[in-house]
């Protein structure tokens, strides 16, 4: 029950799609969506594929939650072996496309080889076929979802596709479902984009049904009541969307800067929450329209934004003169403060644009960073970038390498190799601010220490939703400790890691943990599923998973020593803010959290820690 | 003396006159606390959840009696950003 139990396989050398029964052994212990397609992942291919090559597999999957009318519960991820990072790849996306396939009759859908000529996947409850894409072919994501609507006449079908960033291979290119909804990082879209694969288009009526009908009502109606309760999703949420960090972070010292050269930013008020509201003195509108929902979300972060029909990047351009969606915190920080730029409806559009085309806001904004810095000291030149002046806060150049890199063109096409490659390439990799080959997100761990730690050890390479400590260093949640302290740090890190894998395998959004706990959502899934789930099993799965992927890295040739963060944040103090003079104490840390792990000192879990956990 | 204050979100709404960006410089009396601020700006006090000074967080306990200092900036939401009593 919850499950579909039905898997869909996709041959894209042959061209065939088969239907096969889930793995209900490795459903009981690896939950659903990030954990089980993890196992099914990690038990067919070679973690030492090339993620480009037609030997690596795809897989979108859905939870056991997804589809239900659990709150939050549209979600579904693509699983693979990251084109960004070499590393496991596991992109969560919202929306109504993991709803739809779900209700399709399928668990998830597993894309393996490559197909001799672009192709979409139609699936209409329980019937799939490839269908020709070359007409789809250099278009947009936005084109493409409404051409597909259009042929089949039904514009109830949910698509997800990449842009033309996946075709032309940008390192972080994303898959976006529904406009403006992405499996955003580590570069699923370029892998999507290597199988010849635009898109995956789906019609699902069938319904999902769940274990303890009454039992399942009652457990979702009280966790629907707890979030509404709950200031930070009942309202700030809605209200503010994740934007609501910019100045609390920015405030905090934690904001990272131009490349990381500060930890706050002066123009951070410019492009936060609280200015998407404001309404302009020219025309009297505000930058935010409204809110929005992803399926079943009784929270709706979502941000649907319009920018100034005078600005500079619409004037004459109507398709972006529309609503769209808007900037989230991540976007608004990479777009912006490591860019230095604090134009907002000049972010707005470069996110537009990453939403049309198919990229990473996150990855796109850092690497225009570290391009900038790389411009200031003379690395490059006006002859590499085709003659953008490539200064911080040129808000002109941000754009245009938006619109470039989303067509793979000019200096767009090296903007997409990421900043790893690009700084490397021009002789400076101490000035890209990654792990495993992933750009931080928007929090400064000279500012924010525990996020350090979550960042070196992330097994999809520097990411803030592995293991969001944030939520208790500044927010106090579920309780407040220390931002500038090492000391618990490893425990903290690995709870929020553990819980996150959980959540993240159950087909519901992470933003519920602001105020639901394991407590609140063990219920649910124990209704909708078959078999005990306890707070104390989701635990285990979770720890379970994060091991499984943890495997998947080391056999993909990763080791401890990519277990660590860029020179900047370990050797440069921070120069503003609450934690000026410090820098991040990764070497207090990490001993104790691979003891925590029960790892051995080189990072590798221990044969005692596999049987425990049953690996 | 002079402080600066911050209030976010819907907080904001209690900024005195002439204020931007969310952000007011303030006249306080010398010795006056956090609290004294939240009183004379008649700020609800369930309301000001996340308190920083300078960036530091401030927990509810030490808000009544550690005075501000001049030119310190005294940042306040409201639950939604978090910010647990
Ligand atoms: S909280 Fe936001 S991202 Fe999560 S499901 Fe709801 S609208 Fe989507």
């Amino acid at each position: 029950m919850a499950w579909a139990r039905k898997v869909l396989r996709v041959d894209l050398n042959a061209g065939t799609c088969t239907d096969e029964a889930l793995n209900m052994d490795w459903a009981r212990r690896y939950l659903g969506q990030r954990g089980l397609a993890t196992k099914y992942l990690v038990e067919e291919t070679d973690p030492r594929v090339d993620p480009l090559a037609p030997e690596n597999k795809m897989i979108m999957a859905t939870g056991p939650l997804t589809g239900t009318c659990a709150s939050t519960a549209g979600r579904y991820s693509v699983i693979t072996k990251g084109a960004l990072t070499g590393a496991i790849a596991c992109s969560n996306s919202g929306g109504f496309f993991g709803n739809e396939m779900k209700n399709a009759g399928y668990d998830m859908i597993i894309f393996e080889g490559k197909s001799p000529k672009p192709v979409y996947l139609l699936v209409r409850n329980g019937d799939a076929r490839l269908v020709d894409a070359g007409e789809l072919w250099g278009a947009s994501c936005w084109d493409t979802e409404e051409r597909i609507k259009a042929a089949h006449q039904d514009p109830l079908i949910r698509v997800a596709s990449i842009g033309v960033a996946g075709e032309r291979g940008v390192k972080y290119a994303a898959i976006v479902n529904d406009m403006h909804r992405a499996a955003g990082r580590s570069g699923v879209g370029a892998v999507m984009g290597s199988k010849n694969l635009k898109a995956v288009a789906i019609r699902g009526t069938l319904g999902v049904k769940v274990d303890d009908f009454a039992a399942f009502m009652a457990a979702t109606a009280a966790g629907k009541k707890v979030l509404a309760d709950n200031a930070v999703t009942g309202q700030g949420l809605p209200t503010y969307g994740t934007q609501v960090l910019m100045n609390v972070v920015n405030e905090t010292g934690a904001l990272p800067t131009r490349n990381h050269q500060g930890v706050q930013f002066e123009g951070a008020h410019a492009i936060s929450g609280e200015a998407m509201h404001e309404k302009r003195a020219s025309d009297g509108k505000s930058n935010l329209i409204t809110n929005n929902a992803c399926f079943a979300c009784t929270i709706a972060c979502g941000r649907i934004s319009a920018i100034e029909r005078t600005h500079y990047t619409v004037v004459d351009r109507p398709q972006y003169q529309k609503a769209s969606g808007g900037l989230e915190y991540e976007a608004a920080w990479a777009l912006g403060a490591a860019t230095g730029v604090s134009d907002l409806d000049a972010c707005t559009f470069a996110n537009f644009i990453c939403n049309e085309q198919g990229f990473d806001p996150i990855s796109f904004g850092a690497t225009v960073g570290a391009a900038m810095e790389l411009f200031e000291i003379g690395a490059i030149t006006t002859k590499e970038t085709g003659g953008i002046e490539l200064k911080f806060g040129n808000v002109h150049a941000l754009t245009e390498l938006a619109e470039l890199t989303g067509r793979g063109e000019g200096f767009g096409a090296e903007i997409g190799l990421g900043s790893k490659r690009l700084c490397e390439k021009y002789g400076h990799p101490e000035l890209s601010m990654q792990v495993k080959g992933q750009e931080f997100p928007a929090y400064d761990s000279r500012g924010i220490q525990g996020m350090g730690l979550a960042y070196a050890t992330s097994n999809r390479g520097a990411c803030h939703l592995r293991g969001y400590t944030v939520a208790s260093e500044i927010l106090g949640v579920p309780e407040k400790t220390d931002p500038l302290a090492t000391e618990g740090k490893g425990g903290l890190v690995k709870a929020f890691q553990d819980a996150t894998a959980a959540v993240d395998s159950a087909g519901i959004c992470v933003f519920t943990t602001f105020a639901w706990t394991l407590d609140d959502i063990a219920p649910q899934i124990d209704a909708a599923c078959e078999g005990e789930w306890t707070p104390e099993t989701l635990l285990e799965v979770g720890e379970r998973v994060w091991n499984l992927e943890r495997r998947y890295n080391l056999g993909a040739g990763f080791t401890d020593k990519d277990d660590t963060l860029p020179k900047r944040l370990l050797k440069e103090a921070a120069k503003t803010g609450p934690a000026k003079g410090l820098v991040n104490g990764l070497d207090k840390m990490l001993p104790e959290y691979y003891q925590l792990r029960g790892w051995t000192t080189e990072g590798i879990p221990t044969n005692e820690t596999l049987q425990r956990l049953a690996l | 003396m002079k402080v600066t204050i911050k209030l976010f979100a819907l907080l904001g709404e209690y900024l005195p006159a002439g204020a931007a960006d969310n952000a007011a410089e303030i006249e306080v009396a010398d010795g006056a606390t956090p609290a004294d601020v939240i009183r004379r700006l008649a700020l609800p006090r369930e309301s000001c959840h996340l308190v920083l000074i300078n960036g530091l967080y401030r927990p509810p306990g030490e808000r009544d009696d550690r005075p501000l200092q001049p030119g310190d900036v005294l940042a306040i939401w409201p639950p939604i950003a978090g910010g647990r009593d």
